[in-house]
């Protein structure tokens, strides 16, 4: 899939001395659902209001369906369907007329305004309250109301701003289940932003973790993932059925396989550290010893382990390089340490 | 929300959309999408119509109107049999005439005309952004300058046709009421005057949306129009009238020359508030009789004929005062065009 959507180069934008956004150069595929995480003011809303032509960077460029958004954005916003992080409408009005008034903001014939509106409607699932006033809405209908916005324009690029900020965990499994169907469907690219990595993990199919206005990552999660084990190591959990004999034999035999670390034996388990995955060699060998194997658990690297160890990672690289980075960020990932 | 792809996958197919033109071909030819421009100034008005803040600003104007125009109609009488018969402009005098107890309605529209304005615009923008709408709304395929004018042009719509409907309304009860011709000149500068409030009303509605776009807050914008309107009633004359009292020399002992030159200075100076501009206005175009908005000396009234204006010639001698008006308001659109351009909106 080279067809890049949504192409950053070098972009940079200052907020007179603070750089929200450093010199970012970003690629984004057509059908592609790719996260942009990262802690709150990590600059990831500045770089979307770049990519609408919302606000102009300070240096660089944005190429969003080949056309240029600082220079021409309502070409892109034709294309673009953006739903910002808090959704406001117009209270007074119905549900349905904001989106009516939407609907005709993107040049929608007059005659198929409120037919399309009132699909719209149907399909997230608010048919019931559309006659309703904006203002009475809940969250999470406004949630599906800016969906509905956003999707009435059929666009090719969809950009989400924290979509699952305040809705509760079934509503925000559901809302990322439906961008995730209509993305493979329609083959359409989305860009979203948060911090809930759990959510994040279970729809992108790459992520880029972004601190102090720097991609610090961008790649898929498995490999992200794999990066990580290889540099760090695994910890494998084994739970056998007989009470471990305490012997330093086996210790010594296990240390022996390829790759383990130091083995740690408490009750009815064992755990073992090892670099690459020694795993299967490991049930192999309780297994020829005559132990009666219960559980074998392998920590696998979640986004949030990933998140968490690229900051330590990068911290410790800096320090070793003897880069002084900016106070903010050292107490930002003094922060992420602590934690 | 269940399976909700199964209905966006009709939605996004091509061939429904092709599908839809076909069985609705006559409608959609004749029912073109409408410009952004055109939605947004019909959304706008709708809002406008529909707001506690408007319907206010009606009932205010709409009485004072009344008012005025009931202490006219019971003095119009002796005002009426003065004049002469051919230069009897009953219809002006309607507008004008009262017997002190009430201002008349131009002169009461110089104060709420600013307030109409301030009222409609002081929170175009703020609000929208403190709402989160206008982030929304910009992310749509607009142009910003579009947002802009649809925010200016909305309320002069409104308030063009309330004006005109309560000049044809006090032009058809005057009709009903005395019962006497109007003429072609009257129905111009009646017109004209309507036209010239309007575009008063537009120079607050501008200064108020430049002040909307500036300020984060809608009550500080407000504050601030109020301030500067405020000032320039009340204060404005005072300030004047006391940099005259310390610089200028004692009138006792100028010329008739000197008094004439420093009276136009004075003026001039008085001229820089848009009420001013308003009222000098409104007078030479309501009252015929008029001749001039400064001194005018006993040799340059020597050989006038003693007759009402025509009514270029009152248009000929309010143009600088319409430029002013035109040229305030071009600026404070000019201004907040400019801040808002290329503003960051961020919600």
């Amino acid at each position: 899939m080279e067809n890049p959507v949504i192409e950053l180069k070098g972009l940079t934008k200052l907020y007179g001395s603070l750089k929200a956004v450093d010199n970012l150069n970003l690629t984004i595929d057509q059908g592609e659902i790719y996260g942009l995480l990262g802690p709150n003011g990590a600059g990831k809303t500045t770089t979307i209001l770049m990519m609408l032509g919302l606000t102009e960077p300070s240096a660089g460029t944005v190429n969003v369906c080949g056309v240029n958004a600082t220079s021409n954005p309502v070409a892109i916003k034709r294309k673009v369907g953006y739903m910002p992080d808090n959704l406001g409408f117009y209270d007074g009005m119905t549900a349905l007329d904001n989106l009516v008034y939407i609907a005709r903001l993107n040049g929608i014939p007059e005659s198929g305004v409120r037919p399309r509106a009132m699909e719209m409607m149907e399909a997230v699932g608010l048919e019931k309250s559309m006659h309703k006033k904006a203002g009475a809405y809940s969250r999470g209908m406004k949630q599906r109301l800016g969906l509905a916005e956003v999707l009435i324009k059929q666009p090719d690029v969809i950009i989400l701003d924290e979509p699952t900020n305040g809705i509760d965990p079934s509503g925000v499994k559901e809302f990322l289940t439906l961008i995730r169907q209509l993305s493979r469907q329609q083959n359409i690219t989305v860009l979203l932003s948060s911090h809930h990595l759990n959510q994040v993990q279970q729809v992108c199919d790459r992520v880029g973790i972004f601190v102090d206005g720097k991609l610090l990552a961008s790649d898929q999660i498995s490999r992200l993932s794999d990066q990580l084990s290889s540099k760090e190591s695994n910890v494998v959990t084994i739970t056998v059925a007989d009470l471990l004999p305490v012997t330093a034999g086996h210790e010594q035999e296990l240390l022996q396989i390829g790759g383990v670390k130091a083995v740690t034996m408490a009750g009815h388990t064992i755990t073992i550290t090892c670099t690459g995955n020694c795993t299967p060699a490991l049930v192999r060998y309780f297994v020829n010893k005559g132990f009666d194997i219960l559980g074998v658990h392998q920590k696998e690297y979640g986004l949030e382990e990933i998140y968490q160890r690229y900051f330590e990672n990068n911290l410790t690289e800096n320090e070793a390089n003897g880069k002084s980075g900016s106070l903010l960020q050292r107490s930002f990932f003094k922060k992420i340490k602590s934690q | 929300m269940e399976s909700p792809v199964v209905y966006f996958k009709d939605h996004f197919s091509k061939k429904l959309k092709v599908s839809n033109r076909a069985v609705v071909k006559p409608a959609v030819q004749k029912n073109p999408a409408a410009s952004p421009l055109a939605a947004i100034i019909r959304k706008e008005i709708g809002d406008h119509v529909r707001s506690w803040r408007f319907i206010v600003l009606l009932v205010l104007i709409v009485l004072t109107f009344l008012g005025s125009m009931y202490v006219s109609l019971t003095n119009i009488k002796p005002a009426a049999v003065s004049e002469e018969p051919e230069r009897f402009l009953l219809f002006l005098k309607i507008l004008t005439t009262t017997d002190g107890s009430l201002p008349s309605f131009h002169i009461f529209m110089s104060f709420l005309g600013a307030i109409l304005g301030i009222g409609l615009g002081f929170d175009a923008i703020n609000a929208e952004q403190q709402n989160g709408t206008l982030i929304r709304l910009l992310a749509q395929p607009v142009y910003r300058d579009n947002v802009l004018l649809a925010k200016f042009i909305s309320p002069l719509i409104v308030i063009t046709t309330l004006f005109l409907s309560l000049g044809l309304l006090m032009i058809g009860a005057g009709l009903i009421i005395t019962g006497v011709r109007i003429e072609v000149v009257e129905i111009l500068r009646i017109l004209s005057f309507i036209l010239l409030t309007v575009l008063y009303v537009g120079f607050w509605l501008s200064l108020s949306i430049l002040l909307s776009v500036k300020f984060k807050q809608a009550t500080t914008s407000a504050l601030t129009a109020i301030g500067i309107w405020l000032f320039f009633t009340i204060f404005y004359k005072i300030i004047v009238n006391m940099i005259v009292k310390a610089l200028l020399p004692d009138p006792a002992f100028l010329s008739p020359d000197d008094i004439m030159y420093y009276n136009n200075v004075i003026l001039n100076l008085l001229r820089f508030s848009p009420s001013q501009l308003y009222t000098d206005a409104t007078t030479v175009l309501l009252m015929p009789a008029v001749r001039s908005l400064g001194p005018l000396t006993v040799e340059q009234m020597a050989g006038a004929i003693p007759t009402p204006l025509s009514f270029r010639e009152s248009i000929l001698i309010v143009w600088p005062q319409l430029s002013g008006l035109f040229a305030a308001t071009t600026v404070c659109f000019a201004l907040s065009y400019f801040f808002f351009m290329r503003r960051e909106i961020r919600s």
